[in-house]
């Protein structure tokens, strides 16, 4: 059924967001652009000696991509950066392939089943291809197409 | 519901009309389908369904140029489409309809045909804020490419067109005004008499896009005088790749052709190519030959219905819809033109519309949930997007309290 889609820690993600702000002193920025749904994202991070002290995000877009984005910034606080791209790739993982390797993806496991609504991975991968943008130093806008 | 009752003793039977359908009698996700998305794409009655298994399993061969019995059988069955469509549309010559893939190729052939032709720099072609995507880019190539300038008439809050700004738009520049007659994304049907008679006094060309609008109402193209006037088979109960535009003839004569290939030709050598003559001038290689029979199927299928009968009764179901859904509160419908073909086109406070259409997807209901391929109109309205629920004539006043019922179901999730 639809809620295991939207699973309580989802819609609570999604009412209210967690670091869900710009950020003063950000060194790196990344803005995430879905062309099919429109959804918007901007990430800001902080990065000193390799590892991400603080992550925060505005945008706009529905609950999946909002709580997305959301429970991203909170794992990614005190990852260095090899520790976020491994997650990164992990969450990808479980979102796109049938048997996913990953099960130690703690709270991001509620995403599980996005799986079964292929038309909203998307949803859930932007922030995290904006990440990726981020984390490698790109100032551009990246898309999820 | 009164009305609807009425309609249906006036000899609309929904009911009967849907067994027609086998799309319709499926359970999606244990839930009985009720398919809102009639704008993207309509479903196929067995009338046409039949016509294009007949042409695979009987009939089957290349049309226009052999002397079989298969091919004679092939291309009579195409060619009757011609002049269906001619009928349906009141053209006065068969000659008039090209066969295309849909609304879009014929807005790119005419974009591409006439107006490397005829548009040069400095010249402007008209669209409205309310096009699809389909009747924008194809003018904006022609535009970049000939330096010529693209001029668009604004919408109200209600989604109606500005009719006085588009008479200041136009002037001795003006090449082309085109305009969609329904807008898919809100529902305005559009005063496109005025317009092209605004458009030629003017001195310009009008190009009528109908995608949304021959699935579910009349259209004359003689009464409307419009130059050019498109539509898509699929939103016509026909299937995807099938679709025609209709040109007067003096125009399309003038023109050059628009693909090079088999079929278009009269002789040719390497020295020189001479054109058929229309409407096959425009129609280059092996069209789609079973789609474009079951075209001639679904416009039979329409006709039978009524055309009349089916505007009064999807009226119907668009005034009810209106009702059930201006109800729920937080709900604000885009597009709330006085005249208007029945798309519920909406957006509910702090529910993105992609989680409403998962929602109610869950529940049976589809919906489409996005842009709708016209960006600007959500750029108007400050949304990203909308969910919009488009109705046909098998739809119901039951499949509208459903869809009510489902938005209930998702504010309780969400809000």
């Amino acid at each position: 059924m639809v809620d295991d889609l939207y699973q309580e820690i989802i819609l609570d993600h999604s009412k209210r967001p967690r670091n869900c702000h710009a950020m003063d002193g950000a060194n790196r920025k990344a803005e995430g652009y879905n062309p099919l749904c429109g959804d918007k994202l901007e990430l800001y991070l902080k990065v000193e000696d390799g590892v991400v002290r603080d992550a925060s995000f505005v945008g706009s877009g529905c609950a999946i991509s909002t709580a997305s984005a959301s429970l991203m910034t909170e794992a990614m606080k005190g990852k260095t950066k090899d520790e976020a791209i491994k997650l990164l790739d992990k969450f990808h993982d479980l979102l796109t392939t049938d048997s996913p390797a990953a099960k130690d993806l703690g709270k991001l496991m509620v995403f599980c089943g996005v799986r079964d609504y292929p038309a909203r991975v998307k949803c859930a991968t932007l922030a995290w291809h904006t990440l990726r943008s981020a984390l490698e130093g790109e100032e551009s806008t990246v898309t999820t197409e | 519901m009164r009305a609807l009752v009425d309609a249906i003793q006036a000899g609309f039977d929904v009911e009967k009309i849907r067994e027609d359908f086998p799309v319709l009698k499926q359970k999606v996700h244990g839930k009985p389908l009720a398919y809102l998305d009639n704008a993207a794409t309509s479903q196929k009655p067995l009338a046409v369904i039949a016509a294009i298994r007949k042409f695979y399993e009987v009939d089957c061969a290349n049309i226009h140029r052999g002397v079989h019995e298969l091919s004679q059988r092939s291309t009579a069955a195409y060619e009757q489409t011609r002049v269906k469509a001619k009928q349906f549309l009141n053209a006065r010559s068969k000659n008039e309809l090209i066969f295309v893939r849909g609304a879009t190729e014929g807005i790119n052939l005419v974009a591409q045909s006439w107006g490397r032709k005829n548009v040069k720099a400095g010249d402007e072609i008209v669209v409205s804020a309310m096009e699809h995507h389909s009747n924008i880019v194809p003018w904006q190539m022609l535009c970049e490419e000939k330096g010529a300038t693209l001029r668009v008439i604004p919408i109200d809050d209600r989604g109606e067109l500005i009719m006085e700004e588009f008479a200041k738009l136009l002037g001795p520049r003006t090449r082309m005004v085109a305009v969609t007659h329904v807008s898919n994304a809100l529902g305005t049907i559009n005063p496109v008499a005025e317009i092209v008679a605004m458009a030629h006094k003017a001195g310009a060309l009008a190009l009528i896009d109908g995608a949304q609008s021959a699935p579910h109402m009349k259209v004359d193209v003689q009464a409307l005088d419009a130059d050019f006037f498109a539509f898509s088979g699929h939103k016509l109960f026909g299937p995807t790749g099938s679709g025609m535009l209709y040109g007067k003839s003096k125009l399309l004569n003038a023109m050059p052709p628009y693909q090079g290939g088999g079929d278009m030709i009269r002789t040719v050598t390497f020295e020189k190519t001479t054109y058929n003559d229309l409407p096959y001038k425009f129609e280059a290689g092996t069209p789609n030959i079973a789609g474009g029979i079951g075209l001639g199927a679904a416009l039979d299928y329409v006709s039978r219905v009524g055309l009349d009968k089916i505007a009064a009764y999807e009226h119907e179901l668009l005034v009810y819809g209106t009702q059930a859904l201006t109800a729920i509160p937080g709900l604000r419908l885009i597009g709330t033109a006085r005249e208007k073909a029945a798309v519920l086109s909406f957006v509910m406070e702090g529910i993105h519309p992609h989680d409403i259409g998962t929602v109610l997807d869950r529940m049976g209901i589809a919906v489409r949930t996005g842009h709708h391929c016209a960006q600007p109109v959500m750029d108007r309205y400050g949304v990203p997007a909308t969910t919009r629920a488009s109705l046909a004539f098998y739809n119901t006043a039951a499949e509208i309290d459903v869809l009510a019922a489902g938005l209930r179901k998702v504010k309780e999730m969400f809000a």
